[in-house]
């Protein structure tokens, strides 16, 4: 015991000595360099293209602002800058309306259903936007069911779905659940003692709820706010299937498919894109710094609930009915939309019939295997990717290792049709031995999937070798185990939990992910279910199969969730029952 | 030590807190059960118990957390027992501090008096003066998260008695640092408090601290006052077994009385009998306790009784030297002051065991 701890130490020691040598060894570090090689092939040097190109001159390749100044003096664009701003920052105020009551009754009352209210707060997370959005416009729309009603009833409308207000209450709808989430836990993390003791110096009510509850909880709020926005900001399907073309995001996707890929412009408004989403990660980060206000001690609650007066209870109950069914409504649209005959100006659809979904398990086949093997195979190279990161940066000492975690995680900032866009670029100069480009392979969308998927695949794994104490291994190598057959025997299987949520929650994500697939699909025998589904809902006639595929889609993704939930808890459960 | 002290509500003014019939559920749990306690005004009390005994419960009831199911609290001879907590007027120092990391020190320091609508010039002098008391003026401009354990104790104290509370209630203060700064905030407190003659009740589950700073302690168990009293009285005269064990170490002998001859024996279990003294009235199912300094290896006064035994382990302390006796079916621990050139007894050693039966009680659970 005694020996251990000191061979412990000296170990510790001689770390500081070793910084000068590539303390790893000879497997270690051709595992470090081939994920270099993938991120900077698939990651790196395309959004390097990206940012390459919007800063020099076309044909001369010579350093240059024009472009730049080009895109100030283009109204379109400005007009699209501030649209998307517009869009994104309305966005996290009606997501703030949906959130904010959801989160503050269930977490600070004792109210019945809370659990059933944060499981449904997360259902939209389990949709994309865009998949909605269609369903939106026949419930909201000018002509739809609710406007409809309120015609007939009260003589008037509510312009929901008008222009930039459709993209904002689409998004709004399917993106609180981040605010909801965060705005949850920094509430529930907040000691009851911090409460207390303002109560006990003579703080209640509101007052005590500005000084003390808020401020501790506006970190939180502010991660979550800062993370709709950005999704707002990059989205690229809901605009476009809401007909909004002056935004940001569809503009970079129209220069490079109308226009061409050799316009600067679509490179310009990929480089503003990436800034905007960096600067949104950077106030979060920065409102989070410094402020770890997870307060909750050993033995501590979260913050006390309390009991509702009845018409508290009453007032309670119908905000949350009201938002929860906003907040539905896609889902319930869109199931509607997949059984309906003929769904037009009426607030229902007319008859109802199976051929939808007839249709889709025949024709249309093609996209749910398509996205299965895409998705499978992405979430395969991103656990794997994921495992390997996080072993190389919490169990060896290689130098630079953080690097890799960092270039991972940097993902996270480049927006999806901007790594679209990079792909189209840097390998449709690559030829295969028959001649057809590289980026035309239905491989480049499981690349451009997987690259997209991997900070969160990463941040699983990382969470579950963390967990994993390093006495463990040691143990193993005591006994004699090498540090190959380590791995192999003590931390993949110990590991195993956290690698298999991290598979299925990059499956189910890149299972509805479009605006990176957007750019890369070259034909429908390729295309993704994501895919598939915008190209239906372009057309009126193609709405019903469509929903179908889109119900379809939110299945999938929800029984992986469901899955990914299971696995986790039963891996706690185990890992609980072996200590 | 004798500056002039803006902050205090001087000892004169002092107030007693008295706990009558309180009984408190969770649920089907009764985890009070029918307290009652007078402390007295001016004094550092302290609840002392195991943990779960109830002693946090019985301590968020006086300032308003809980809601007790039966009885009532008075503060200063005033019912309290409704109010709720931001009306009660009694300063609690939380056991994690509870310091808000969105305030600095000084902003956590005058929370209290803005919530009292002190006018700014006034809080800004209290606030000063606190921080003065505990010593940390020079940190005011701090954030919590900046500062050590021992600084983030007294700034909770600081924060607590700015508003000048009637009643000061610390919950554990001491148990998140460690032992060195321990030994040094407990004196602080015990300094500070005689200094502003607060009515004080402290929570701890440590005997020693208890021992050290406080006037008087009720051992707690189980949601039932055990006894109450002085440090020495607890230690010296405990009321029944559990006080016994929990203050200091006690030698516990189980057996029975036997009347035989006109004379009370005591028969411990194994077969070893002893005189039981006249005067003394042994309970129902009591036991021989003593504490391991009241016996010693072989006779020392004319009328210790002796009892044989074997040594079954031995330990050297330093200053003392402990011994493991087996004394009939039990096992007994001996203190002996170690003198220098003395030997170890090993196991198996045989020894005869001085009882001075004046220090011996026979207790009951």
């Amino acid at each position: 015991m005694a020996g251990a701890t000191t061979a412990g130490r000296a170990h510790a020691s001689s770390r500081s000595f070793r910084h000068f040598t590539i303390s790893a060894s000879p497997g270690q570090l051709a595992l470090a360099l081939g994920i270099a090689a993938f991120l900077a092939l698939f990651l790196v040097i395309p959004v390097g293209t990206v940012i390459y190109v919007a800063f020099t001159e076309k044909g001369t390749g010579e350093f240059t602002l024009v472009n730049f100044l080009d895109f100030a003096r283009t109204d379109l664009f400005i007009r699209s800058f501030w649209n998307s701003v517009y869009v994104s920052a309305m966005s996290v105020v009606v997501a703030s309306v949906f959130a904010l009551p959801l989160a503050y009754i269930t977490t600070r009352f004792e109210f019945r259903g809370a659990m059933l209210i944060q499981t449904l707060g997360f259902l939209p997370l389990i949709m994309p936007p865009f998949v909605g959005a269609v369903a939106m416009l026949l419930l909201f729309g000018r002509n739809g069911t609710v406007n409809l009603l309120l015609n007939d009833w009260f003589g008037f409308r509510i312009p929901f779905m008008e222009g930039l207000n459709g993209v904002i209450f689409v998004q709004a709808v399917h993106y609180f659940p981040f605010i909801l989430i965060n705005l949850s836990a920094a509430l529930r993390n907040i000691d009851r003692a911090m409460e207390e003791a303002a109560q006990n110096l003579g703080s209640s009510g509101f007052r005590l709820f500005r000084r003390i509850v808020f401020p501790l909880a506006m970190p939180g709020y502010i991660a979550g706010a800062s993370l709709v926005f950005v999704k707002v900001f990059d989205d690229l399907a809901t605009p476009l299937l809401l007909n909004v073309k002056d935004m940001l995001a569809p503009q970079a996707y129209l220069r490079v498919t109308s226009i061409g890929i050799a316009d600067p412009m679509g490179y310009v408004i990929s480089v503003v894109l990436i800034c905007m989403s960096i600067l949104a990660m950077w106030i979060s980060a920065r409102a989070m710094r410094g402020k770890d206000y997870a307060t909750v001690q050993r033995g501590g609650g979260g913050l006390s609930k309390r009991r509702m007066r009845p018409w508290e209870s009453a007032v309670a109950y119908g905000a949350v009915l009201l938002i929860l069914l906003l907040v539905l409504a896609p889902h319930i649209g869109l199931l509607l939309l997949s059984f309906a005959t003929i769904w037009s100006f009426s607030p229902l659809p007319d008859a109802y019939t199976l051929s939808h979904y007839g249709r889709v398990f025949g024709e249309s086949f093609v996209y749910v295997k398509n996205t299965l093997v895409y998705a499978s195979i992405a979430g395969l190279i991103d656990v794997v990717l994921g495992t390997a990161i996080a072993y190389l940066v919490l169990r060896t000492k290689l130098i630079g290792r953080e690097w890799l975690d960092w270039a991972a995680t940097a993902a996270l900032a480049i927006p999806g049709v901007v790594l679209g866009i990079g792909y189209l670029r840097t390998f449709y100069g690559v030829q295969l031995p028959d001649g057809t480009p590289l980026a035309t392979l239905w491989i480049t969308i499981v690349l451009a999937l997987a690259i997209r998927r991997l900070p969160y695949a990463l941040r699983a794994c990382y969470a579950a070798l963390q967990q994993i104490s390093v006495s463990l291994e040691e143990a193993a190598e005591n006994l004699g185990a090498t540090k190959v057959r380590t791995v192999r025997r003590i931390v993949l299987p110990l590991m195993a939990g956290g690698i298999l949520a991290g598979f299925v929650t990059s499956f189910a994500t890149a299972a509805v992910e479009l605006s990176a697939t957007l750019m890369l699909v070259q034909s429908n025998a390729d295309a993704p279910l994501a895919y598939g589904l915008y190209v239906f809902m372009q057309s009126a006639a193609g709405r019903g199969p469509g929903a179908a595929l889109g119900v379809i889609a939110v299945l999938l993704v929800a029984l992986c969730t469901f899955a990914s939930h299971l696995i986790i808890e039963k891996s706690q459960q185990a890992k609980g029952a072996g200590r | 030590m004798n500056q002039s002290l803006p902050v205090v509500s001087s000892g004169v003014s002092a107030i007693d807190v008295d706990i009558r019939n309180v009984d408190l559920f969770y649920g089907t749990n009764h985890v009070l059960k029918g307290i009652n306690l007078h402390i007295r005004p001016g004094e550092f009390f302290a609840f002392l118990g195991p943990s779960g005994c109830g002693k946090t419960t019985l301590l968020r009831l006086i300032a308003g957390f809980n809601q007790a199911d039966g009885g009532e609290v008075l503060v200063g001879g005033r019912n309290v027992s409704h109010l709720p907590p931001w009306k009660r007027d009694v300063g609690m120092v939380f056991q994690s501090y509870a310091l808000w990391p969105h305030m600095t020190v000084k902003r956590n320091v005058a929370f209290g008096l803005e919530e009292r609508r002190v006018p700014r010039a006034e809080i800004d002098k209290r606030v000063a003066a606190a921080l003065e008391l505990v010593g940390l003026a020079h940190l005011a401009d701090r954030r919590p998260s900046q500062l050590s354990g021992g600084q983030q104790q007294r700034v909770a104290v600081a924060r607590t008695i700015a508003i000048e509370p009637k009643v000061l209630l610390l919950d554990e203060p001491l148990s998140n640092l460690d032992a060195k700064m321990r030994v040094q905030v407990r004196r602080e407190l015990r300094d500070l408090q005689q200094r502003l003659g607060l009515t004080t009740i402290f929570v701890t589950h440590d005997q020693e601290e208890a021992n050290t700073i406080c006037d008087r302690i009720a051992v707690m168990n189980d949601g039932v006052v055990q006894q109450v009293g002085t440090p020495m009285e607890l230690y010296a005269k405990p009321a029944n077994l559990f006080v016994a064990n929990f203050l200091g170490t006690a030698n516990i002998l189980p057996g029975r009385v036997v009347s035989e001859g006109g004379g009370r024996f005591f028969d411990i279990e194994g077969g070893i009998r002893l005189p039981v003294p006249a005067d003394v009235t042994v309970p129902e199912g009591a036991k021989l306790v003593f504490r391991p300094q009241h016996a010693t290896l072989g006779r020392s006064r004319a009328d210790d009784i002796v009892l044989p035994g074997t040594v079954v382990h031995s330990e050297f302390l330093g200053s003392t030297l402990r011994y493991g006796v087996k004394i009939g079916a039990a096992e007994v621990s001996i203190d002996t002051p170690f003198q220098s050139g003395e030997e170890l007894h090993q196991p198996g050693f045989a020894v005869e065991l001085g009882l001075s039966l004046r220090s011996a009680l026979w207790l009951a659970a």
